[in-house]
């Protein structure tokens, strides 16, 4: 613990402090002898790769997990966080990726939610005071918005905003918030870490998980590593390189810049997308895509890059355009696409990609069981052997074929969304955010993944927020604005410069 | 991690899933059941009585069958119990005009299959929830049964027909033959087929499953009309069993068949259960209605512990489930 000590700080005593904490599931153990303390007012970084035990680490903090063994102490005296309540207690509030707000109730009421002022009359609630109450917590983050708007008419950054200022009125003295950034626009990113700065001037401890090197060194005070439920170290962003910090995560030398062998001549026309015009908001879609590209479908969130892939894959009614797939015309729901070669890895892996309660074996023949059973009759023998094949292939790490698919980390799943394509033969895979809240080591694999099935004749259409990506790993890219594609960029011309110049509004 | 490793090279065992375990302890709650009842009574072992309970039991569990695979995929078929009204006094009725039980069998099966894919429809392509659509089809239903009867009875059958209800084929009446048939059919359609598999599939997450190729629309339209047309099948058994009809013979059929569903372990939610587990389910709810028919128990007390029994299973599966997670 020794080496986490800061050399100047302002408290010698740290607000929080977890020691040799261990929590263990049935066959794994998912955190290991972790130590770990938060001073008053810093940033602290919690970096691992997916299954690191980041998460297992916050819901101890958090008081939805009982730790198996383990200390905690808050200002050097040993206290108990046995529940959720425990924390709440503790001032420690956690932001998840996925929000608690009740969509149909308003700013004010999800802020105060079970602790509402009551009114006069038994029973009700004191309406003019929570919107007070309300605006006043909003103040004091500096977000400014009528709290008696309901929260589902809120945007993503607007619902994090209600959640931090929800854990601010219950005086939340230590906020953990879980890859804030996800699913943020840059300018919304900005707003974020300006408020962050400011709850940290005012004392407020923040414990941050991202994947992200850059928020790493820009926000970071300290950072804590873990690699297979262990604490594998604890440092200060000065003395770091990022890729010391992926060493240190991986445990072992991972190439950052996802190399592959670029085409030189790309092969047959495989997708043509000719004025394509859906209802829900993109217009005049041109693309084409050859058998051994992988092209970029870049642009801000918002652009209409998903409801592109969506259209392509029939999954969303198209209006007027055409779908030229391997010389046909394509019209027709996804199974119809599915069944012609296209093969669809959705945004959302849990909501959209995966039936989480069902086996892992079970998802990854889905999508080929007419291909594997042509007689319409299912063998769970051959559909196991086809299963255990892809597990080998794609290195999925779970236990068995019949491992609830949920309980797999975040890689892990995503390689299974991938693998049902591969089961099925798919020839155009459309990539949809691949490597969303996946670990360093998991994308670098999931490009090598990509970079075969181009190089082996198939074709690949990736949207991305993340433009290094796009740069390191696309032959070429399309950028979308507002429901169009704003322009072309080819191999030489791909550079996040461009990328930003053609997507940016009003550019 | 070493025993995970270990698990990892194990050869692939005989499938045991996680369903195989649940209709294994199902199984031995039924033999619990019985251990108790022969104990209790002298009577409930005796092969009549045996039979008697296989015999209740198929009705509930051709009705239920259907209705597991609408459950499975996260849907509900309130209309079953309607649909066996319906079918039944359309199917008796061409029978007396025709004289021929082959059509009047024919007809009753058409009958249930059309309200299931009526009842598919709705759900696929309006895009009602299955309950309020299948509710609402209930009442439909009702109506049309009570119009065309017009509180008249149909009764007397040809014998040759009333034998599929009530006849003996080597000792084992005929109707615990035609439950043995669909036990089998309904498990190899669930678990050996791709439809099946499918099935599972959409109920367990729709959204994911349309965007993995499934054709959801279809596989649902072919669930609810498998449904109509076990209540159809039920139907004629009803039929030749009673030897008449009424407009309100399925009044009771509906919550039977869905407790059989819930307490053979299919969740409401959809995605896990068996068709296996139904019959289970049925033999446990008969079995319990038997027991206290011999032990002379009010019949009054039967709903109350039909209803104690469904919480009862309900709970301790999501308990075992929320453990194994």
């Amino acid at each position: 613990m020794s080496d986490a000590l800061p050399i100047e700080v302002t408290s010698p005593v740290p607000l929080l402090e977890l020691r040799g904490i261990s929590k263990e599931f049935p066959g794994v153990k998912a955190l290991d002898d972790v130590s770990f303390a938060v001073y008053p007012g810093e940033v602290h970084m919690l970096l691992g790769e997916n299954g690191a035990g980041k998460s297992s680490l916050m819901k101890v903090l958090c008081g939805a997990y009982r730790a198996d063994a383990g200390e905690f102490y808050y200002n050097g005296e040993k206290v108990a966080i046995s529940s959720t309540a425990d924390a709440q207690q503790l001032g420690i509030a956690v932001i998840f990726q996925e929000f608690s707000l009740v969509p149909y109730l308003d700013i004010a009421q999800n802020i105060f939610l079970g602790r509402e002022p009551k009114g006069r009359i038994p029973g009700t609630i004191d309406r003019r005071r929570i919107l007070a109450d309300a605006k006043r917590v909003l103040d004091t983050i500096g977000f400014d918005i009528d709290p008696s708007t309901t929260v589902d008419k809120l945007g993503v950054a607007q619902q994090q905003m209600v959640e931090i200022a929800k854990a601010i009125s219950q005086n939340a003295r230590i906020l953990v918030m879980d890859e804030p950034t996800a699913a943020l626009s840059d300018r919304e990113t900005e707003l974020l870490f300006a408020l962050i700065a400011r709850l940290k001037a005012d004392g407020v401890s923040i414990v941050y998980i991202s994947h992200r090197m850059a928020e790493v060194f820009a926000l970071g005070d300290r950072i804590t590593v873990l690699r297979d439920g262990r604490r594998i170290d604890g440092v200060r962003p000065a003395d770091v390189t990022p890729d010391q910090l992926v060493r240190m995560m991986v445990g072992r030398n991972v190439d950052m810049t996802y190399p592959r062998n670029f085409a030189d001549k790309p092969g047959e026309l495989l997708l043509e997308v000719k004025g394509l015009t859906s209802s829900t908001g993109i217009a005049d879609i041109n693309i084409e895509v050859r058998r051994g590209e992988i092209v970029g479908l870049c642009g801000l969130v918002g652009s209409g890059r998903s409801e592109v892939a969506r259209a392509i894959f029939g999954a969303d009614p198209v209006t007027s355009g055409e779908i030229v797939f391997d010389g046909k015309t394509m019209s027709g729901e996804p199974d119809l696409s599915a069944r012609r070669g296209i093969a669809l890895i959705p945004e959302s892996r849990k909501s959209e990609g995966l039936a989480l309660l069902r086996s892992v074996g079970d998802n990854l023949v889905v999508s080929a069981l007419k291909k594997l059973f042509p007689s319409g009759l299912f063998d769970q023998r051959s559909a196991q052997r086809t299963s255990d094949g892809l597990i080998r292939q794609l290195r999925i790490a779970t236990p068995s074929a019949r491992q609830t698919v949920g309980l797999l980390s975040g890689g892990n799943q995503q390689k299974v969304v991938i693998g049902k394509w591969l089961a099925a033969g798919s020839k155009l895979f459309i990539f949809d955010e691949p490597t969303r809240g996946i670990d360093i080591g998991a994308k670098s694999e999931i490009f090598a993944l990509i970079d075969r099935l181009v190089a082996e004749g198939a074709a690949a259409l990736m949207i991305s927020s993340e433009q290094v990506e796009i740069c390191h790993v696309c032959d070429r890219a399309y950028v979308m604005r507002e429901g169009r594609i704003a322009g072309h960029l080819t191999r030489n011309e791909l550079t996040e410069e461009n990328i930003v110049r053609l997507g940016m509004h009003h550019a | 991690m070493t025993d995970i490793t270990k698990e990892a090279m194990m050869p692939p065992r005989s499938f045991l899933s996680q369903d195989a375990i649940q209709v294994f302890y199902r199984l031995l709650a039924a033999l619990l059941i019985c251990a108790v009842l022969a104990v209790l009574s002298d009577s409930f072992l005796s092969l009549g009585n045996i039979l008697n309970v296989l015999r209740q039991a198929s009705l509930t569990f051709f009705i239920a069958s259907g209705l597991t695979l609408v459950v499975l995929t996260a849907g509900l078929d309130l209309s079953v119990g309607a649909n066996v009204a319906l079918s039944a006094c359309i199917a008796g009725t061409v029978i007396h005009k025709t004289g021929s039980p082959a059509l009047g069998i024919l007809t009753g099966l058409a009958c249930g299959g059309i309200v299931g894919l009526l009842n598919g429809i709705m759900v696929t392509a309006l895009r009602i929830p299955s309950f309020i659509a299948t509710y609402g089809m209930l009442w439909v239903l009702n109506g049309l049964t009570y119009w065309y009867m017009a509180g008249e009875t149909l009764h007397g059958f040809p014998a040759g027909f009333r034998q599929i209800g009530s006849g003996y084929l080597f000792g084992l009446p005929i109707p615990v033959y035609l439950l043995l048939v669909f036990l089998g059919i309904g498990t190899l359609f669930a678990q050996r087929t791709i439809w099946g598999q499918e099935i599972y599939a959409i109920g367990a997450n729709p959204v994911a499953a349309r965007l993995s190729g499934i054709p959801v629309a279809r596989r649902l339209l072919l669930v609810y009309a498998v449904s109509g047309t076990m209540a159809g099948l039920a139907s004629i058994i009803f039929l030749s069993r009673l030897n008449s009809a009424e407009a309100d013979i399925g009044e009771s059929l509906t919550l039977p068949a869905i407790a059989a569903v819930l307490i053979g372990g299919t969740s409401l939610f959809g995605g896990v259960g068996t068709v296996f587990g139904t019959f289970i389910g049925a033999l446990i709810l008969t079995l319990v209605l038997n027991g206290m028919n011999l032990l002379s128990v009010s019949a009054n007390w039967q709903p109350l512990v039909t209803g104690i029994i469904v919480i009862l299973a309900v709970w301790l599966d999501m308990k075992t489930r929320r453990r194994a997670q």
